[in-house]
């Protein structure tokens, strides 16, 4: 009898708690791209605790998101993993053109699970490797710094029959993790908490910089926790993560 | 030939090369199993059909995942590639052949099954009456009585090769005229927004699929008429 009431009490609590929250926070949905995976998540968790709203991740290429965009997804922020993209939905017409900035600065790295197998760009022009895997260049801005950094050792068309391609950074990183290549580029992102195998630091001078924009979508142009994400992403607590991740910040 | 027409006509090679030779390989060693499984009276027969049928319920992407490890450097794919002297068989011609004949095999065995076990028990003694051994009578009598089974079969295992998403796009890494197919192929147009490319393929394979399902139609009322 007592213990039934205790339970009624509660069950009102929570509805309670449940309305009163409701009416503060809100939701959005935020295409990232792979290589930002766990700093997003990170991210993601820290927006929460500060402002109580909800960001819903979903992670894929660049590439991709972009037509998904110009279909009506149901995105209301783009963190794309380049400056193209965003800007070219500015132009369409789909992003906000104000909002866009540089989140993040990519940093590309020659990654092996042996750890004696990357020693530089040596390595690459020595070719004692069967298969170097890459994202895909046309759809992955990461795949696209990996072959500039391939043509400016000039060394691409003597590697290309070796390379092979994942459909996203992270596919790129995973046919590398599962051995099924020995070696290939990937974000130092993606490194991040990582200390095994052997890798290479690609100088900054052999690719375009990977400027990472994040732009806010027309739709969602009033939309209180899109604009809030992006805030804070700007602010202090989430360039901390995104440098301990590897990255850059812009300015 | 334009470049446009070459980018196109490659993955449509490559696709119908992988589907024909998973066909040829599910129909020499799907024949034996939809017969044992027809014809066998073990407890543990219907285990083995659902292995065979698993694929059907799986995603591709735990197939894919699983190939991804048993082809690898660390699996027996990786050792059988040491034979001549590569470390994986991920990434080539061979590795997707291996990933189309488990998932395409239910759509192979199943139809020939079904049409061995409709043959019944009576066509095979009157053969063994008239002294056809059981080789013989498997060649002359149960293979011909089978035909639409393997008919069917042979057009779905193909068809469905050549609808393979999942595992192509998990195992194959996208290497143009070795494991770029069709499907990758048009995931790479749709993702890099070339929907011209993009838009003669797929309008392809639309009319592709309705050909094989009206294909399989007239097999099925056909074989009514026969039955009948």
């Amino acid at each position: 009898m007592n213990s039934k009431r205790i339970l009624r009490l509660a069950a009102g609590a929570a509805l309670l708690f449940l309305v009163a929250g409701n009416a503060s926070a809100a939701e959005t949905n935020v295409a990232v791209a792979a290589n930002f995976t766990e700093a997003a998540k990170e991210i993601a968790v820290a927006f929460h605790q500060k402002t109580g709203h909800e960001a819903v991740l979903s992670f894929g290429a660049s590439g991709q998101f972009y037509t998904q965009i110009t279909q009506d997804a149901p995105f209301q922020v783009f963190l794309s993993a380049d400056d193209e993209r965003p800007k070219k939905l500015v132009d369409d017409g789909l992003g906000v053109a104000e909002s866009r900035f540089t989140y993040a600065i990519g940093k590309l790295v020659l990654w092996s699970k042996n750890a004696d197998l990357v020693k530089g760009e040596e390595t690459l022009k020595a070719g004692a490797f069967s298969k170097l895997s890459i994202a895909n260049p046309t759809a992955a801005p990461y795949g696209a710094a990996a072959v500039e950094t391939l043509k400016a050792l000039k060394i691409y068309d003597a590697v290309q029959p070796k390379i092979v391609q994942g459909n996203s950074i992270s596919q790129a990183f995973q046919f590398i993790d599962t051995g099924n290549a020995e070696l290939g580029f990937v974000a130092l992102s993606q490194l991040a908490g990582n200390t095994g195998g052997s890798r290479w630091l690609v100088p900054a001078a052999l690719y375009t910089p990977i400027r990472q924009d994040a732009v806010l979508l027309k739709k969602a142009a009033s939309n209180e926790a899109a604009i809030a994400f992006l805030t804070f992403l700007r602010g202090p607590e989430a360039r901390a993560v995104i440098e301990k991740y590897g990255y850059a910040t812009g300015n | 030939m334009s470049g446009l027409a070459a980018d196109i006509w490659q993955p449509v090679r490559l696709t119908v090369e992988l589907a024909a030779m998973t066909t040829i390989i599910l129909l020499i060693v799907g024949t034996p199993i939809a017969w044992w499984l027809a014809r066998s009276k073990a407890w543990w027969k219907e285990a083995v059909a659902t292995i065979v049928a698993v694929p059907l319920v799986l995603p591709p992407t735990v197939l894919g995942f699983y190939l991804l490890v048993v082809l690898g450097p660390d699996g027996p794919g990786g050792l059988l590639a040491g034979l001549w002297g590569a470390r994986t068989l991920a990434f080539t011609f061979g590795g997707l052949v291996v990933g189309s004949v488990v998932y395409s095999m239910p759509f192979v065995v199943q139809p020939i099954r079904n049409s061995f076990a409709a043959i019944g028990d009576r066509p095979l003694e009157v053969a063994a009456t008239l002294r056809a051994s059981p080789c013989r009578a498997f060649w002359t009598v149960a293979i011909p009585l089978a035909r639409p089974g393997f008919l069917a079969g042979a057009v779905l295992g193909f068809a469905h090769t050549v609808g393979e998403f999942g595992i192509v796009l998990m195992i194959g890494g996208s290497i143009p005229g070795k494991t770029k197919v069709l499907s990758v192929a048009i995931f790479d147009y749709v993702e890099t927004s070339q929907w011209r490319e993009a838009n003669i393929l797929a309008g392809g394979m639309a009319l592709f699929a309705f050909a094989v399902i009206l294909a399989m139609t007239l097999i099925e009322k056909r074989v009514a008429r026969i039955k009948a």
